[in-house]
């Protein structure tokens, strides 16, 4: 089986720093990939070059057997990579509903009618469980709805990677619940990537899990595994009580 | 005159304009550079420079040196107060926003001008140089005065380099434009800083016209030229860069009077401009600046 | 934020439309030729809100679009000889080469760089007016002789220097380009340029070529900017360099900002205003653009939506 992602020597310095140094990275379909490790370890930055938000300083992007290094972010959405911000970025001055029929109109090329678009936005909402709030201002949602909108903008796009990063962070237990349950539901339609700090989440989620740590991949490997990892422990995640 | 002489010529002449315009682009300089604000009416506050120059000279008789004098300390003076009072009222309610504030500029230069015209008038009228004093050289005679203008200049540049580097003022500007949010919280009175800057941005602009004053005369669309080359200055020099300010005014003032010279003003402008465009298309850091952070 | 059905957007439309249409049978002369200057240059504000209204880019610069139009169209009769259908098209032509050029530079800066860099190749426009005096009649200007300014078609001639006939003309084109902007805001690529005004970056994560759709704004924003300057030309009678100058490019963005930047129908109603207050203020004074100065500063410090914007947010939420 061919991989849907795969990374080749990948590399991006900053000055002096190498923030991400020489990845080979690979994401086989119907994956729920986690990628942990410490803050600074280059997760943002080595999904940001996968989605194409930075240029890498070398080294390769194939995703679906095309070498995308070369492409330009909004090429790359079209090809069916979506990214969410790990910092919210939605219209804050547009409605829930606007929000998530941008990413509609583009998927639904040929001449949508108006009801095929509402069709497809309320579909993503009802998933998400924002469709009682379609025609609020975005800006007036709660944090945590406006990260939930952020993956339903996600979805409309119909990706095959979707690329989550840190999707629970400021969100409320009940919330965290209820957004494991919409990943699993994700997952059946669509490859999933996904940087997390959130151990509980990663580990009921998490499918494989790849370390991160000072710009290498230090293990990968199942839960499991990983959670035995002494390597990791050190780095990371603490010895076990 | 043969072609050596003539070269020199121009380029005393250049050197003239380029010692004037790099007082007044170090103002846009430093509104810039300390504030992130991009000043259109800078211009206008050159041409008030000039405008009270002449109000001052011909209010106080006697000799004219006395008149350059009191106009070479107060017309600043009073610039630099206007300004802190526009900055005031106007560009410390729009929170220094880069575009409100470029508009609200905007609107300070068709009031001040506006008002120029209203209260000056239209016509030119010449400001008496302190001292007439010819100096020769073995190819023609030069004016001593507009050479004691690059020798002012000079002086007030270095002056300001070392209120910059040396002095405590100087620290707490360098601190704000660094990062003004960490200098806030290290109790420097940014709302101040910024008052102070705007004022002196502007009173850069005023000295600069008092003394170029007395060789062209003062008119109330005298702003106008100052403000392009101004900004042809600080853009290729980078903004907030002392030295590259300096560099780049010599280089654009002494191209602009050789230029002008052999061929058309308008031409140089022409060029001037487009090149200082292409600048900001093409490597928006200048020749001189870093990147902005 | 409601959005208004077809029906009623349009009907409105048609309306002002129709009043400007009546109001030519009613107004005393002097105001008559007035309210066709006014609706000339209301198209050119259009073209300026298409791209600093919905797409957010305030340029500092488009007096070089309309002085395109302008000298496009006055020199293709003056110098060429030609109608003025194709002398019209000229100017058209000229403007929307000229954005397509000015968009691709001036796109790769953006915020104030982009104000700053507009505002340059404006003046290098102006410039190269003054510089090529011979042709173009630098800042004395050159008159559009009356005989040529005559619409020929078929077997009817319209003279263009006829008041009514000049009333009607700049009536048919300011319609023309209000309705267009109104079908383009309601469009889908209206809402790709807004979403870009919000918010760039997540424009492009979501797919779209944000350069290609600024580009294009860029160009449809000059062409109707040029079709201004095209028109004055043919139904004033004068090119000069005062319409390429600095202040060309201050006034569409006061009458937009004063109308409501992002209304279909601000344009019209920031440069009615706008426009009457000078033309009454320079009666009295040499320094009317002493109002030009002060009404920025008021509009931007108290009144950023303008007119129609605070009408709207208020109010009118559906108003387009």
């Amino acid at each position: 089986m061919t991989p849907l992602l795969a990374t080749k020597g990948l590399s991006r310095h900053f000055g002096g720093l190498r923030a991400v140094d020489n990845v080979d990275f690979t994401l086989m379909p119907g994956e729920i990939r986690a990628v942990i490790g410490p803050n600074g370890a280059g997760k943002t930055t080595f999904v940001s070059m996968v989605s194409g938000r930075i240029q890498p300083s070398s080294g390769a992007i194939v995703f679906d057997g095309a070498d995308i290094t070369g492409m330009p972010a909004y090429v790359r959405v079209r090809q069916g990579i979506a990214y969410t911000f790990q910092i919210t970025s939605i219209y804050a001055n547009l409605s829930v509903y606007a929000n998530v029929a941008l990413p509609v109109q583009l998927t639904l090329r040929h001449g949508p009618s108006k009801s095929a678009i509402q069709a497809a936005v309320m579909t993503a909402l009802e998933r998400t469980g924002l469709a009682d709030r379609a025609h609020m201002p975005a800006g007036q949602l709660s944090y945590g709805h406006q990260r939930l909108l952020e993956v339903a903008m996600g979805l409309a796009l119909k990706p095959r990677l979707l690329i989550l990063d840190e999707p629970t962070q400021g969100l409320a237990d009940s919330e965290i619940d209820n957004f494991i349950v919409l990943v699993r539901d994700i997952a059946s339609s669509a490859t999933v990537l996904l940087i997390e700090h959130n151990m509980p989440v990663v580990m009921q989620l998490a499918d494989r899990i790849t370390v991160f740590n000072a710009g290498r991949i230090l293990a990968e490997g199942t839960p499991e595994a990983i959670r035995e990892n002494a390597a990791v422990q050190q780095a990371y995640l603490g010895t076990a009580p | 005159m043969h072609f050596g002489p003539h070269l020199l010529l121009a380029a005393l002449e250049g050197l003239v304009t380029s010692a004037v315009l790099a007082l007044t682009a170090l103002g846009l300089s430093l509104v810039f550079g300390v504030m992130r604000v991009v000043n259109v009416a800078h211009g206008e506050f050159f041409m008030l420079g000039a405008v009270l120059a002449w109000a001052i000279s011909t209010a106080i008789s006697g000799h004219p040196a006395v008149g350059f004098l009191a106009a070479l300390v107060i017309a600043p003076l009073i610039v630099g107060a206007i300004a802190l009072v526009a900055e005031r009222l106007v560009l410390r309610r729009l929170d220094y926003n880069p575009e409100a504030t470029i508009v609200a500029t905007i609107g300070m230069l068709y009031i001040i001008q506006q008002l120029a015209l209203t209260f000056y008038g239209p016509e030119a009228r010449p400001v008496e140089p302190p001292f007439s004093y010819r100096i020769l050289l073995p190819w023609f005679g030069y004016s001593g005065y507009k050479l004691s203008i690059i020798a002012a200049s000079a002086l007030l540049l270095i002056a300001t380099w070392l209120v910059l580097t040396r002095t405590r003022i100087g620290l707490i500007m360098r601190a704000t434009q660094y990062d003004s949010e960490t200098a806030q919280a290290f109790g420097i009175p940014v709302g101040r800083v910024y008052g102070g800057v705007f004022a002196l941005g502007a009173m850069l602009a005023a000295i600069a016209a008092v003394l170029i004053v007395p060789i062209s005369q003062a008119h109330y669309l005298m702003g106008q030229d100052p403000l392009l080359l101004s900004f042809i200055v600080v853009i290729i020099g980078g903004l907030g860069s002392l030295r590259g300010t300096v560099v780049a005014a010599v280089l654009i003032g002494l191209s602009d009077g050789i230029i002008s010279m052999f061929f058309s003003p308008t031409l140089a402008k022409i060029i001037a401009t487009l090149l200082v465009a292409m600048v900001l298309v093409f490597r928006p850091q200048g020749l001189f600046g870093t990147a902005s952070r | 934020m409601s959005e208004a059905s077809p029906a009623k957007a349009y009907a409105l439309h048609l309306g002002v439309i129709a009043l400007l249409f009546a109001l030519s049978f009613v107004l005393p002369e002097y105001y008559h030729g007035l309210l066709a200057r006014i609706m000339v240059l209301a198209v050119f504000a259009m073209g300026y809100n298409m791209l600093f209204g919905y797409v957010g880019l305030l340029s500092l610069g488009h007096a070089m679009f309309f002085g395109a139009g302008l000298y496009g169209a006055g020199l293709a009769i003056i110098q060429l000889g030609w109608g003025v259908p194709l002398a019209f098209l000229v100017g058209i032509a000229c403007g929307a080469v000229l954005a397509l050029v000015i968009g691709l530079l001036a796109l790769r800066t953006t915020g104030v760089a982009f104000m700053i860099v507009t505002m340059m190749f404006a003046q290098v426009f102006s410039l190269l007016i003054l510089y090529f005096a011979t042709w173009t009649g630098g800042d004395q200007g050159q008159v559009v002789p009356q005989p040529a300014r005559v619409l020929n078609l078929g077997a009817t001639s319209l003279d263009l220097t006829d008041p009514t006939v000049r009333y009607m003309s700049a009536l048919l084109l300011f319609s023309l380009v209000l309705l267009v902007t109104l079908a383009i805001v309601r469009s889908r690529y209206g809402r790709v340029l807004v979403a870009i005004r919000e918010n760039e970056e997540r424009t492009k994560m979501l797919g779209y070529d944000t350069f290609s759709n600024k580009l294009m704004a860029v160009v449809v924003s000059g062409t109707i900017c040029a079709a201004s300057g095209a028109a004055y030309a043919l139904l004033f009678g004068y090119v000069g360099s005062s319409f390429a100058s600095v202040q060309y490019s201050i006034l569409p963005l006061l009458w937009v900002l004063l109308g409501g930047a992002a209304t279909t129908l601000g344009p019209l109603i920031g440069t009615v205003f706008m426009y009457y207050v000078i033309d009454v203020s320079s009666g009295y004074t040499s320094a009317y653009l002493l109002i030009v100065g002060i009404a920025l500063i008021l509009l931007v410090l108290f009144f950023p939506k303008g007119i129609l914007g605070t009408i709207r947010q208020r109010w009118l939420g559906w108003l387009p």
